[in-house]
C-alpha cells in the first residue's frame, strides 16, 4: 500500500466519522483536535475504523504521533512495514 | 392510537418541518419505530411511535411545517377506528414570532396612543425587543408614521450579531442561527427561573488514570474505554444513591425520574451543542455505557438523534473532555434540576500521605436548581460520584 492510498484510507474514515468537517479544508498539517476540533471519541472512533480498515492498531501512547494527516500517514507507513 | 402528531421536542420548541417519512400506508409499526424525520431547532431529530399499529395515511407532507400537537399520520392499532375528525390535510403553518408561554401573539399594529414615551412601536414588537434586550430607540422603524414592528426588531437583532464586514474567513458558520435561538432561549430561561446554587469538590483521578492507561494498552481499539464513559456511569449511579437531584421541576413540584437518563452534553463543530439523553444508565455496565456514549456522539454529528433522547433526560453531565479548562459551572437544563459539570484532567500539586505530589485531578462542580435541592444533598451527590468513580469493576 503507497502512501498516497494510505491518505486516501485515513482522510475517508476522518470524514465518516466527522461528517460534518469539508474534506477540502483539511491541510496536511491539520492539527485533528486543535485545527479540525475532533475530540476524545472522534479519534477512539478514527483509531478504531483505521484498525478495522488496515489491520493496524494505534496504542493510546501513540496518539500525538496521529495529530495530524502527514504524521498520521507517516506512522501508519511505518506500523504497515 | 389513532393520530401520530408533531413532538414537542423541548419547552420552547413551537413547531418543526417534516424532512422524512420513513414509512408509508399500510406498513405495521411497533412500539419505538422511527416514523418520520423532523427538522427543528436542534437540528434532524428522528420521531418514535410510542404505539404499535398500521399507517393508515400520511396527513403531513415533506417540508411542511407542522405545529407541536399537529396530526402528521393515521397509525390504528388491531381493530381500532379512526377518530372522525381527521384532517385530510394537515394545519396551515404557524407564525413562528409569538412564545407559545406569552399566550396569544401580541397584534402587530402600532398601538394608537399617544407617543409619550419614545418611538411608536406595535405590542409584538414591543414584546420582542424586551425579550431580546434591545432599546426601541435603537431601531429604525418602517410602519406607519415610522412606528416600529415585529421585522424591523428582528432585523435589528440579526444587524447586532452579523458583523458589519461580512463573515470571517477563519470562523466557521455555525448549524444555522436557529439552534443558536433554541440554545438562546433555553439558557435565558434557565437562568431567569431557576435559582442555581454550586458546589465543587476536586477529586484525584491520578490511580484511576493509570488503571485505565493499562485497560486500553491491553484492547484493541474497539473495546477502549475513555474517562468520559466512568464519569458518566458515577453520575447515573450516584443520582440513584441521591434520587432528588434526577427529574424535572414541574409546575412548583419536584417530579423524580422514573429511570436515570443522563443527557450527554455534546458540543457540535459547527457551533453549538446538544444533549441527547442515554436511558437507564445506572443499569448498565461499562462497555455498554461506553458504546452508548459513542452511539450518541456518533449521531449527533450525523444529525440523527431521535425524539426521545431529546425530551427524556432527567440529569445532564457535561464534561469538558480531556483537554481543555480545569473547571465548568453549567447552566441547567430546564425541566432538570441538575448538571453535573466536569473540568478538563490537570496536573496539579495535591497532598497524599503527607506529602505533596504531581497528580492528575478533575474538578466536579454541580449547578443545582435551589428550590428542588440544598447544599447538604448535593454534597451527598458528591461524595456517592467520588465513591463510584473508584469503583473497582472494570478500570
Amino acid at each position: 500500500m503507497t502512501k498516497d492510498d494510505i491518505r486516501t484510507c485515513f482522510l475517508e474514515e476522518l470524514v465518516n466519522v466527522a461528517p460534518d468537517i469539508d474534506p477540502e479544508t483539511v491541510q496536511p498539517d491539520s492539527h485533528l483536535q486543535d485545527d479540525l476540533g475532533l475530540d476524545s471519541m472522534d479519534i477512539l472512533n478514527l483509531v478504531t475504523a483505521l484498525h478495522a480498515r488496515l489491520g493496524i492498531d494505534i496504542p493510546e501512547k501513540s496518539y500525538p504521533e496521529i495529530a495530524t494527516p502527514a504524521r498520521a500517514v507517516d506512522w501508519i507507513a511505518r506500523a504497515m512495514g | 392510537m389513532g393520530l401520530f402528531a408533531m413532538p414537542s421536542l423541548g419547552a420552547d420548541m413551537e413547531a418543526g418541518r417534516l424532512a422524512e417519512w420513513l414509512v408509508a400506508p399500510g406498513d405495521v409499526v411497533r412500539r419505538g419505530d422511527v416514523v418520520a424525520v423532523v427538522e427543528t431547532q436542534k437540528g434532524a431529530i428522528e420521531v418514535e411511535t410510542f404505539e404499535a399499529g398500521t399507517v393508515q395515511r400520511l396527513i403531513a407532507t415533506i417540508g411542511q411545517e407542522l405545529p407541536v400537537g399537529a396530526p402528521m399520520a393515521l397509525i390504528l392499532a388491531e381493530g381500532e377506528t379512526a377518530p372522525s375528525d381527521v384532517p385530510a390535510v394537515a394545519l396551515p403553518e404557524p407564525t413562528m414570532d409569538n412564545d407559545a408561554e406569552q399566550g396569544p401573539p401580541p397584534a402587530d399594529l402600532p398601538e394608537d396612543k399617544p407617543r409619550v414615551h419614545g418611538a411608536a412601536a406595535s405590542p409584538a414588537a414591543r414584546a420582542r425587543a424586551q425579550a431580546l434586550g434591545i432599546a426601541l430607540s435603537q431601531i429604525t422603524g418602517h410602519g406607519p408614521d415610522g412606528a416600529i414592528l415585529l421585522a424591523d426588531v428582528e432585523a435589528a437583532a440579526l444587524a447586532a450579531i452579523e458583523p458589519a464586514q461580512g463573515p470571517r474567513a477563519d470562523v466557521r458558520p455555525g448549524p444555522g442561527t436557529e439552534m443558536r435561538r433554541a440554545i438562546a432561549a433555553a439558557m435565558t430561561r434557565s437562568k431567569q427561573t431557576i435559582p442555581h446554587v454550586y458546589l465543587s469538590q476536586t477529586i484525584d483521578i491520578q490511580d484511576l488514570a493509570d488503571r485505565l492507561n493499562k485497560w486500553n494498552a491491553a484492547r484493541v481499539p474497539a473495546a477502549r474505554i475513555l474517562l468520559g464513559a466512568l464519569f458518566l456511569r458515577a453520575t447515573a449511579r450516584a443520582a440513584v444513591d441521591v434520587p432528588q437531584i434526577n427529574g424535572h421541576w414541574v409546575e412548583d413540584a419536584f417530579v423524580p425520574g422514573d429511570s436515570v437518563n443522563v443527557g450527554v452534553a455534546i458540543a457540535l463543530r459547527g457551533g453549538g451543542l446538544v444533549a441527547p439523553a442515554m436511558m437507564s444508565v445506572d443499569t448498565l455496565t461499562l462497555p455498554q455505557v461506553m458504546a452508548g456514549m459513542r452511539d450518541l456522539v456518533t449521531r449527533a454529528r450525523a444529525g440523527r438523534l431521535r425524539a426521545s433522547e431529546m425530551t427524556k433526560g432527567t440529569l445532564t453531565m457535561s464534561s469538558l473532555g480531556e483537554t481543555g479548562a480545569e473547571a465548568m459551572t453549567g447552566v441547567i437544563f430546564p425541566p432538570q434540576v441538575a448538571l453535573v459539570g466536569i473540568g478538563a484532567p490537570h496536573v496539579r500539586p495535591w497532598v497524599v500521605g503527607g506529602a505533596v505530589e504531581p497528580r492528575l485531578v478533575i474538578n466536579l462542580t454541580i449547578s443545582a436548581d435551589h428550590r428542588a435541592l440544598d447544599g447538604r444533598l448535593v454534597s451527598r451527590f458528591i461524595a456517592a460520584f467520588e465513591t463510584h468513580l473508584q469503583s473497582p469493576e472494570g478500570p
